[in-house]
């Protein structure tokens, strides 16, 4: 690596595309939110920044609170959820022979690849109250003949609550999930493995006492990226939650679209931006002990 | 100590037959239903866009009429020309500015470099839904004209777009240049070649499989946003995810799942481009689950 004084011209030539777009087309316009959350609406497109924290103190309103608790129970539900059903996938896939290896990998990467807004939309058709699921289960009421029993069946609400949210956020990130943990479990040196069951150990006990503890980095990974786009999710509540569901996502829209109070929602974008950026700083801590861990063994 | 207590109360039972990882048949079906439940939903989409029914609830035979009807909605049709322009132009300047700022971290020590690089990383990491209203604040707040004849009228949404995709190039081209052998370089300095014939003869090359994952990557994210375009764009100019999201939103008909469809495709034919460029293992989202894995 060289100076950047020995070639300055060409140092600003590659240099300066970047840092101008990323001042001016980022962080101006982030700087311009922040400024906004200091500020008081006076009148429809008025705003005057006077430095007041009371766009802030708002948040802490029990509405708004009971939102953001919301927003934090669902995110910590879905990113359980991702790694309980990850974990194995991710570890099934790592023991397949090569060949099915590739194949299965393709399968859970292959929804990367379509808009999550249509993902989103192709649940509604599934979960709606004349949608697949209540369809099947339709028929296996009629063919139990249970509605002798306890009259015509009645489709289960499945949509508009926190149930479609939980489990639309669940399918759009689940492929996140089982990436980082299936490279962590890719990587396990198998002859430990072997050892253990030389040793007598039983499949659960080497699980728990090798694999699993070897692999953290890899589960810490995919909490992450489940974890923080979860807590920023704006359109999968949007589309699947409505008013019964919304998270603080949709409080930020709903500011900007609908409410027009800007500075309230710059405050709560805020917010958000500093809890994402608080997870983000605890993550060397939660992968140093993990690496920690697995090099003590 | 758990541990060992329960190693304990195994051997106490005499152990079990340890079977090799990965062989119980409850694993596997778990996959199997994991892979079910992630592509069925989509599949069944698809399917239904062929379907001879407006209420799109049961199946009622096959047509292709929502496809005749979806392009020939002119407000949709004009929704697809956005985004395929928007898409292709952001590519093409995510490219050059992430591709520069890749050599340009990997070439030089700097003040301030940590700073940078720290910032670079911010748009991979900042929600969308804080993007998008940044978005909007700070064109509301410039005054930034609004009535400009296409295909000006696209330039904030193309501005957003290159904001949140460069990075992601960046990363990519980085990675690649983490394997470069510098000798190469010195050899051809020592030859006499210019920085210019340098940059075009050895990294060039050197760089085109990460330059063709990260294009793909830049226009891939660029097609799919919808939440980041939804706050930036005014109300007449509309991308097909916007407008799908409209559509959403007003009724559910087999025209929905025929432009989802279409935009499913063009992403598959998009990746297919790419990966006859290079080699199909390398492909740009892989990369991007492996940097996010490694930065956020």
């Amino acid at each position: 690596m060289e100076s950047w004084r020995r070639h300055p011209l060409v140092f600003w030539a590659m240099g300066l595309p970047g840092i101008f777009w990323l001042i001016v087309f980022f962080l101006v316009p982030l700087g311009f939110v922040w400024l906004m959350s200091f500020g008081e609406k006076r009148g429809i497109v008025d705003i005057a920044i006077t430095g007041t924290l009371e766009n802030y103190l708002r948040a802490f309103d029990p509405v708004y609170l009971g939102i953001l608790f919301k927003t934090v129970r669902i995110s910590l539900i879905v990113t359980l959820l991702c790694i309980v059903i990850g974990y194995p996938v991710a570890y099934v896939i790592a023991f397949s022979p090569p060949k099915v290896r590739t194949w299965l990998l393709l399968a859970i990467m292959l929804p990367f690849w379509i808009n999550m807004l249509i993902r989103t939309y192709a649940l509604i058709a599934v979960f709606r109250t004349r949608g697949y699921v209540n369809f099947t289960l339709e028929w296996l009421y009629g063919l139990l003949r249970l509605d002798a029993l306890f009259g015509p069946f009645q489709p289960l609400p499945m949509l508009y609550n926190e149930f479609a949210v939980i489990f639309g956020i669940v399918y759009v990130f689940l492929p996140f999930a089982v990436l980082p943990m299936y490279a962590a479990i890719e990587r396990l040196d198998r002859s430990l493995l072997e050892a253990a069951a030389d040793l007598g150990a039983s499949r659960f006990h080497t699980f728990l006492t090798i694999t699993l503890p070897l692999t953290r980095s890899g589960i810490a990974s995919a909490v992450l990226l489940v974890f923080i786009p979860a807590l920023g999710s704006f359109l999968i509540p949007e589309l699947l939650g409505g008013p019964n569901a919304y998270m603080i996502g949709n409080v930020i829209a709903a500011q900007f679209k609908k409410a027009n109070d800007w500075p309230f929602g710059a405050a709560l974008s805020f917010l958000l931006m500093y809890a994402t950026f608080a997870i983000l700083a605890v993550r060397p801590l939660l992968v140093r002990r993990a690496a920690k861990g697995e090099g003590a063994r | 100590m758990k541990g060992v207590l329960l190693m304990k109360r195994r051997r106490d039972k005499g152990g079990g037959p340890v079977l090799a990882p990965g062989r119980a048949v409850w694993l596997k079906g778990l996959v199997a239903l994991t892979i079910l439940v992630l592509h069925a939903p989509i599949v069944v989409m698809m399917v239904f866009s062929f379907n001879n029914s407006r209420r799109n609830v049961v199946w009622r035979g096959f047509t292709t009429k929502y496809y005749e009807q979806a392009f020939n909605d002119p407000a949709l049709l004009e929704a697809l020309i956005n985004s395929l322009t928007i898409a292709v132009i952001s590519t093409f300047l995510s490219l050059i500015i992430g591709a520069l700022a890749a050599l340009m971290l990997w070439r030089f020590r700097f003040p301030g470099k940590g700073a940078f690089e720290g910032a670079m990383a911010l748009p991979l990491v900042v929600p969308d839904i804080c993007m998008g209203v940044a978005m909007m604040v700070f064109f509301a707040s410039i005054g930034w004209p609004s009535h400009l004849p296409w295909p000006l009228s696209l330039s904030n949404i193309i501005a957003a777009h290159v904001a949140f995709s460069f990075p992601f190039v960046a990363v990519v081209v980085r990675a690649r240049l983490a394997h470069f052998n510098r000798e190469w370089e010195e050899a051809a300095r020592d030859l006499g070649a210019s920085e210019w014939r340098i940059l075009m003869d050895i990294l060039l090359p050197f760089l085109k499989p990460a330059l063709i994952a990260g294009a793909l990557l830049a226009f891939t994210l660029s097609l799919d946003d919808f939440v980041v375009t939804f706050f930036t764009s005014g109300p007449e100019t509309v991308t097909l995810p916007v407008k799908i999201y409209s559509m959403v939103r007003f009724s559910v008909t087999p025209k929905v799942n025929a432009a989802s469809t279409i935009l499913i495709l063009l992403t598959v034919v998009a990746t297919l481009i790419a990966t006859r460029l290079q080699r199909p293992e390398e492909t740009a989202r892989a990369e991007m689950a492996a940097q996010g894995g490694g930065q956020g």
